[in-house]
């Protein structure tokens, strides 16, 4: 999950690392309260999960209440990258200052965390590490042995940072990586990591990327965002659903993430030629596939308002093909008249293969069809989605 | 002949007296697997009953390996605990522990991963992965035995249900061991590892990879196989259709910016002369070409 840069900032905060005092804000009127109670200039920041707001212009200066409240106007609602800022950030504005950059990262390949530190903050970081890789120090940070004050200063140094400040920011960074092991962070990054003429050290900019597996030791609902997924998924959520909307119209359940991939492509690819439909969802429904989680799934499906058409690709292995089909036959009784929308195109492979389709067959529900190939299914949900 | 798992292998279950855990532990023993023991904090000296055999339980992994002689374990128990398990296997020096729980933080992974690269004894299959099967042998994991056969074809994937359905086309020509290693960003045996066994295997004649979105494990196989790989490799790539920046159901399973994509991947295994699937089927008959022109 990641967070938005005012939540980021209140976990580093909450870390002893200095960030600029501000608040969210949701309406103008807010951002201007905020702003007189700070009693300074204040900079208003789009709160989106995405880079490049600065260019979009969703980071502005204010000098007043009122300009922060203009200001906030203009940013809330806007659009960047196809994220909308339903709320700003209001801070008190930092003179002055040296910009660096500070991130840690779980390297997947080499199984290690990684440190990145670099006394060119403040711009993109691949683009520093592609035109001036000896500004940009990578360690490998062993995961028992972790980040503390000689490290840091190793890090700092190694980066180049100017002396006077490399015992700053090694604090700082000790600090940043207490927020990546105890708030279980995929990544953390500071950028720009701010050192001002005073030689204070502060976070300006924050994101992180928290570790959804580790829920069960942290409380996660105080970061839940329902505000940018238009509903399908909060809905999936809530019945445990493994369910991404897609841009397209044939819906897709499947079991085990790598078959419900791999069938999206196998829909794309009938699409192109019919009418170049797409595949509306993912949808995993686990190995178990009962009627319940079954009806659920299709449930949400058959709400989405783009879908023309379902395929129900299940491969029978430990749960075999006439419990999967049963689990169908029940689902479809339980939807009623929404399951009969619009076509599914049912596939099942496996243990029991027969059974199941003969068990499909019997109950003759008007709108489905069984195929025997995922290929073969495939081109027929994409051609009855293009009609 | 076979990877990793043989006939030989003796093997405990670290959760065998959950519900999970014994569930799979009677699927395993009928598939022929020889468990030799369960694994439960507290609840050393009991033991459970399955058709094959009744099963002792030991308080600790240490204590169930010099009684049985264990030496591979397979880890059934909840998230929370994974971490505890795997470290305990470690420390006993367990050769092979295959991780099938879903949802262990990454934090936690990479931690038993470093503990198993400091005792230097033990492979780690997983963690979130099916496990692995050599057909006829042995099975450690919750990969059904009764979907293909024994045979030739080594296969190694990040996919449970895509293995299977591999498997099941391919039933007639069968495997020598299909080992599944999870879909989460960090695990222990990579692509890489498998295909270095396989390669090494005299029972194994031609290799099936598949690889998903995420990372950069199916390029830096493509590059192994490259340099080290002389049998005849066909892969499968899913999630081309899958947006930048989604997690499409496995935690490792998330294209970001410009990377981790399928046609990276796709193209990279293409350059070192591995031929892609465009969809399961068609890798099925890719391998079965390969197979029957040699």
């Amino acid at each position: 999950m990641d967070l938005y840069e005012y939540q980021a900032k209140e976990l580093f905060a909450r870390h002893g690392i200095s960030v600029p005092p501000g608040q969210v804000a949701a309406t103008p009127q807010e951002a201007r309260t905020i702003a007189t109670e700070l009693k300074a200039p204040v900079v208003i920041k789009a709160q989106v999960k995405t880079g490049g707001r600065g260019k979009a212009g969703g980071v502005r200066l204010a000098p007043g209440p009122s300009a922060a409240e203009d200001e906030a106007r203009r940013i809330l609602g806007m659009d960047i990258k196809g994220h909308t800022a339903h709320t700003v950030l209001v801070e008190k504005a930092t003179g002055g200052f040296e910009e660096y950059y500070a991130a840690y990262l779980v390297d997947r390949a080499e199984r290690t965390l990684l440190a990145m530190v670099s006394s060119e903050g403040g711009m993109d970081i691949e683009e520093v590490a592609a035109t001036k890789p000896e500004a940009l120090v990578r360690i490998p940070i062993d995961a028992a042995s972790g980040v503390d004050l000689e490290t840091a200063r190793l890090l700092a140094s190694r980066a180049g940072l100017p002396e006077d400040v490399q015992d700053a920011v090694a604090a700082t960074l000790v600090r940043l990586w207490e927020v990546l092991v105890e708030e279980d962070a995929l990544m953390v990054e500071v950028n720009p990591l701010a050192c001002t003429s005073d030689r204070r050290v502060l976070a300006l900019d924050g994101k992180i990327t928290l570790d959804d597996n580790a829920a069960f030791r942290h409380d996660l609902a105080a970061f839940a965002d329902g505000s940018d997924d238009g509903g399908l998924e909060a809905r999936a959520r809530a019945k445990h659903l493994n369910y991404v909307k897609l841009e397209g119209q044939v819906g897709v359940i499947g079991n085990g993430a790598g078959l419900v991939m791999s069938t999206l492509d196998v829909v794309a690819y009938a699409g192109e030629r019919f009418d170049g439909v797409r595949p509306a969802n993912f949808l995993d429904i686990g190995g178990g596939a009962s009627a319940q989680v079954m009806a659920d799934g299709l449930e949400i499906i058959l709400s989405d308002p783009d879908v023309r058409a379902v395929l129900v690709n299940v491969f029978g292995g430990i749960t075999a093909c006439d419990a999967v089909a049963n689990g169908i036959v029940t689902a479809l009784e339980v939807l009623g008249e929404q399951g009969a929308r619009c076509p599914i195109v049912v596939r099942l492979d496996g243990n029991n293969a027969e059974l199941g389709r003969e068990i499909l067959s019997d109950a003759g529900h008007p709108m489905v069809r069984v195929v025997t190939t995922m290929d073969g299914a495939a081109e027929l949900v994409a051609e009855l989605a293009a009609v | 002949m076979a990877i990793f798992l043989t006939k030989d292998s003796k093997v405990l279950i670290q959760g065998m007296t959950g519900a999970e855990g014994t569930r799979h532990t009677a699927r395993m023993l009928a598939a022929g697997t020889d468990i030799v023991a369960g694994v439960t904090p507290g609840k050393g000296g009991q033991a459970v009953d399955f058709a094959e055999r009744r099963v002792p339980v030991f308080g600790s992994v240490a204590e169930a390996m010099a009684e049985t002689g264990a030496d591979v374990s397979v880890v059934f128990v909840p998230p929370r605990f994974a971490r505890g398990a795997v470290e305990e296997a470690v420390d006993a020096e367990i050769p092979l522990c295959v991780v099938i729980t879903e949802g262990v933080p990454v934090h936690d992974t990479l931690r038993f991963w470093a503990r198993a690269q400091a005792t230097g004894r033990t492979r780690i299959i997983g963690p979130n992965c099916p496990g692995l099967i050599s057909p006829g042998q042995a099975s450690a994991g919750i990969i059904p035995a009764d979907i293909t056969s024994a045979g030739r074809i080594g296969l190694v994937s990040k996919s449970g249900t895509l293995t299977y359905q591999l498997m099941y086309e391919l039933r007639d020509i069968g495997f020598s061991t299909a080992v599944g290693i999870g879909g989460d960003p960090v695990i222990g045996t990579t692509h890489i590892d498998a295909l270095q066994a396989f390669q090494d295997d005299p029972g194994t004649d031609a290799i099936v990879m598949i690889g998903e979105i995420g990372g950069d494990a199916e390029e830096r196989a493509a590059a192994y196989i490259e340099q080290h790989v002389t049998k005849p490799v066909v892969a499968y790539v899913a999630g081309f259709t899958a947006p930048e920046g989604k997690t499409m159901g496995h935690a490792g399973a998330i294209v970001s910016g410009s990377a981790g994509t399928a046609q990276a991947k796709k193209e990279a295994l293409e350059k070192v002369g591995v031929r892609v699937g465009k969809t399961p089927s068609e890798t099925a008959r890719l391998m079965r070409d390969t197979v029957q022109t040699r």
